[in-house]
C-alpha cells in the first residue's frame, strides 16, 4: 500500500438473512479511495450503494451481517476494530451525510443543541463547542447562526436542513466523507448551492468523499473517479473522463446510453434487476446483456485492470 | 390559432387553497398554487410543464381534468368550455382524458389484480360483458408490452416499471386523447425511465395521443416535449417550442435553472449560475415580480410591478421586465468558476 489511499474495500460481502433466503446485498465489493479524492458509487436502486457505505461504517444492523472482506482505513481494518474503537472513527474520521436530512435530525431537540452534542462526545468542553458549533453554522451558509442555533428542526426547509446535516458531519474535520445521495430530495437550484458548498468544505479540510448516487450528470460534476456498481459488485472503476468517454463494461454504455439526449435514440437496457436471493449464475449481468458469450453464464468475471487505474469486472476484456 | 386546433386550453386559470386557522377555523389567508395562466395545449402535441417543488405544476394538471375545482378561470376541452359542467356531464368527458401519477406504487390497489386494476374503468363508464372487458385488458397489457400471465397477478408482485406499464394501460382502456402524465418517470431507475418514455412516446404516435407532460427533470422534458412551459410559484415565466427555448433562453429564472441542471459530462464545465436561496413560500408570495427576491438582474421596479406574460417571438412567451436585455445581462453577471 502507498500512503496515498486513504480507503481500501478488499472483497467486502455482506448478507441480509430473510425469510425469503439470503439476500447477497454485497458479493465481493473492491474499492480504493485515495486521498483528497471525490470518488463517485453510482448505480440502480438496489446495486448495494447504501450497504456498503452502511458497512464500511459497520452500520449494518441484523438480519444483515458483514460476512468477510477488508475495510482498510489508514492501515487499519475497521472490520476488526472493537466497537469502541469504531465509535471513535465513526463521525470523528469518517462521517456520514444522508438522503433525507429532515429525518436525519432529532425533530424535538434544537438545531444547535445537536449539532454541539456532537461535537461534545469527542470530549471537547461545552463552552468550546458552543463556539465551534456557531462558527460552523456561520460555514455551511445559514442565514443568522446565533437563531438558527436555537430553532427546531421543523423550521428548517429541505436545503437548510442539509446545511446543518453537513455542519455536523464536517465540524470535526474528518478525513473522509460519505455522502448518500445528499441531494436527491432537493429541487435542482437547491441543489447547485449543496455541492458547491459540500466541495468547498471538504477542500477547506483536505478530507476525501465517497460520493453515492444515481444521477449520473451529479457525478460527473463532482468526482474525480467512478465506480459503477451493479447487483452488489463494483463492474467499472476509473478516472472520471475514462468512465464518460470510454465506458468498457457493457452496463456502464447501457447506462450512459439510458440519459434521454434530444437526437439520439434512447438506448434501454433489456430485462430487470435481478432479484438478490437467486442472482444469476456467473458475471451477474449476462441476462441483460446484448454481447454475453458462453462464459459468462458459467464463470463470475474477475477485476482487470485494462489501463492504469481502469478496472473491468467483464469477460470481453479478460 | 383556432379553437379546433386546440385539445385543451385554459383563460387566466386561478387556483387558491384557504388556510384555515384559530378555534374558529377561520379563513387566514391562501396559498396561491396557480395564479392567473392562460395556454393551450395542441392535437398530438406533447406540451412539457416544468418547474420546481410548490411551483404549481401538479395543482395545473389536475385542475385542468377538474380533479380539483378551479378558484376562477376557465377551461376548454375540445373548444367547449367544461368548467360549469356538473358531475356527471363531467364524468363522461373524462373517458377521453385521462392522467399518470408520480408513484407507482401507491396508485394501484394492493388487493386488486391486475385484471381488475386495468378494468375498472371500463366498468365504472360501460355495461360490458366480463368476456368483452378481458379482452380490452388484454389488449391494452399487449400494447403496453405486457402479456396474458400478468392479468392475474397482484401489484406487489411486480418492479416499478412495470406497476407504471399498468397506471399507463388502466388510462388507456378508455382510448382517450388527452393525457396528464404527471411525473411518471421520477421514481424509476434510468434504465426503466428510459423504456417506460420509449413506450409513451411510441404509444402517443399509435394512439394520436396529447400529453401534457409534468416533471421537474429537464432531459427528459427536452427529449420528450414538442413546446414547454416553466412554471414560478404559480405563475407561468416562459413558454416556447422545444429548440427556441433550449437555445434562445430568456428568462431570468430558465436560465438559472438550466445552469444548475448536471449534464453528464464531464468535459462540459459550465458557468453555474447558483441562485440565493429557496423558492418563497406561495402563502405570501414576494409583491412584484415573483422572482424578484431571487433573480441576479433585479431592479427596483422588479418589486413593484408584475410583468406580464407577452409574446416577443414566434410563440415565444416570457414574463420579465427585462426580456430584451436579459439575456445579455446574465452573462455579464460574475459567478464563480468552478
Amino acid at each position: 500500500m502507498t500512503n496515498k489511499e486513504l480507503l481500501i474495500i478488499k472483497n467486502l460481502v455482506t448478507h441480509f438473512y430473510t425469510y425469503r433466503g439470503t439476500v447477497k446485498a454485497l458479493d465481493g465489493v473492491n474499492l480504493t479511495v485515495g486521498k483528497k479524492e471525490i470518488v463517485g458509487l453510482v448505480g440502480e436502486t438496489g446495486s448495494g450503494k447504501s450497504v456498503t457505505a452502511l458497512s464500511i461504517l459497520r452500520l449494518i444492523d441484523p438480519p444483515g451481517k458483514i460476512i468477510s472482506g477488508e475495510v482498510i482505513f489508514e492501515g487499519r481494518d475497521l472490520l476488526k476494530l472493537s466497537e469502541e474503537e469504531i465509535r471513535m472513527v465513526r463521525g470523528k474520521e469518517i462521517s456520514m451525510i444522508f438522503q433525507e436530512p429532515t429525518l436525519a435530525l432529532n425533530p424535538v431537540l434544537t438545531v444547535g443543541f445537536q449539532l454541539q452534542e456532537s461535537i461534545e462526545t469527542r470530549n471537547v468542553p461545552r463552552k468550546e463547542a458552543e463556539e465551534l458549533a456557531l462558527d460552523m453554522l456561520e460555514r455551511v451558509g445559514l442565514p443568522d447562526p446565533k437563531r438558527m442555533f436555537k430553532s427546531y428542526p421543523h423550521e428548517l426547509s429541505g436545503g437548510m436542513a442539509q446545511r446543518e446535516i453537513i455542519a455536523m458531519a464536517l465540524v470535526m474535520k474528518p478525513k473522509l466523507l460519505i455522502a448518500d445521495e445528499p441531494t436527491s430530495s432537493l429541487d435542482v437550484t437547491v441543489q447547485a448551492q449543496i455541492l458547491g458548498l459540500i466541495e468547498k468544505l471538504v477542500e477547506d479540510i483536505g478530507a476525501s468523499i465517497l460520493y453515492i448516487t444515481h444521477d449520473l450528470g451529479v457525478a460527473a460534476e463532482v468526482c474525480n473517479k467512478i465506480a459503477v456498481m451493479y447487483t452488489g459488485n463494483v463492474v467499472e472503476f476509473g478516472d472520471i473522463h475514462t468512465i464518460f468517454e470510454e465506458p468498457l463494461h457493457p452496463y456502464t454504455q447501457g447506462l450512459l446510453n439510458a440519459i434521454p439526449k434530444l437526437g439520439r435514440d434512447l438506448y434501454t437496457i433489456r430485462g430487470e434487476v435481478p432479484d438478490l436471493v437467486d442472482p444469476p449464475s456467473g458475471c451477474k449481468f449476462h441476462p441483460r446483456c446484448s454481447q454475453a458469450r458462453d462464459i459468462c453464464s458459467k464463470v463470475k468475471p474477475q477485476n482487470v485492470e485494462v489501463k492504469k487505474g481502469h478496472f473491468v469486472a467483464c469477460h470481453l476484456f479478460n | 390559432m383556432s379553437s379546433e386546433e386546440l385539445m385543451a386550453k385554459v383563460e387566466n386559470l386561478k387556483k387558491y387553497f384557504p388556510v384555515r386557522g384559530g378555534i374558529f377555523q377561520r379563513v387566514l389567508g391562501y396559498v396561491k398554487a396557480i395564479d392567473g395562466i392562460s395556454f393551450g395545449i395542441r392535437r398530438n402535441e406533447i406540451f412539457g410543464l416544468v418547474g420546481e417543488t410548490g411551483c404549481g405544476k401538479t395543482t395545473l394538471g389536475r385542475v385542468i381534468l377538474r380533479l380539483i375545482e378551479p378558484t376562477a378561470g376557465k377551461i376548454y376541452f375540445e373548444g367547449s368550455e367544461i368548467t360549469s359542467l356538473n358531475r356527471k356531464q363531467i364524468r363522461k368527458m373524462r373517458q377521453s382524458m385521462q392522467i399518470i401519477f408520480q408513484d407507482p406504487y401507491s396508485s394501484l390497489h394492493p388487493r386488486k389484480m391486475i385484471k381488475e386494476i386495468v378494468g375498472e374503468p371500463l366498468k365504472i363508464h360501460f355495461f360490458l360483458k366480463d368476456s368483452e372487458i378481458k379482452e380490452r385488458v388484454l389488449e391494452t397489457l399487449y400494447a403496453v408490452g405486457l402479456s396474458e400471465e400478468h392479468m392475474y397477478r397482484y401489484p406487489h408482485e411486480f418492479s416499478g416499471g412495470q406497476r407504471q406499464r399498468i397506471a399507463i394501460a388502466r388510462a388507456l382502456i378508455l382510448k382517450p386523447k388527452f393525457l396528464v402524465l404527471d411525473e411518471p418517470t421520477s421514481a424509476l431507475d434510468v434504465s426503466v425511465q428510459a423504456r417506460v418514455l420509449k413506450l409513451l412516446q411510441d404509444l402517443q404516435r399509435e394512439f394520436s395521443l396529447t400529453y401534457l407532460f409534468i416533471t421537474h427533470n429537464m432531459s427528459v422534458i427536452e427529449y420528450m416535449s414538442d413546446r414547454v412551459a416553466v412554471m414560478y410559484l404559480g405563475k407561468i415565466v416562459e413558454m416556447a417550442p422545444r429548440e427556441e427555448l433550449f437555445v434562445n433562453t430568456l428568462h431570468p429564472y430558465t436560465i438559472s435553472l438550466f445552469s444548475a441542471i448536471p449534464v453528464p459530462d464531464p468535459e462540459v464545465r459550465r458557468r453555474r449560475i447558483v441562485l440565493k436561496g429557496e423558492v418563497p413560500s406561495p402563502f405570501n408570495p414576494p409583491a412584484g415580480c415573483r422572482f424578484n427576491t431571487r433573480c441576479p438582474l433585479t431592479q427596483p421596479m422588479c418589486k413593484e410591478v408584475e410583468p406580464e406574460l407577452s409574446e416577443i417571438g414566434e410563440n415565444h412567451f416570457v414574463a420579465c421586465h427585462y426580456q430584451e436585455k436579459s439575456k445579455v445581462m446574465m452573462e455579464e453577471i460574475p459567478v464563480s468558476e468552478r
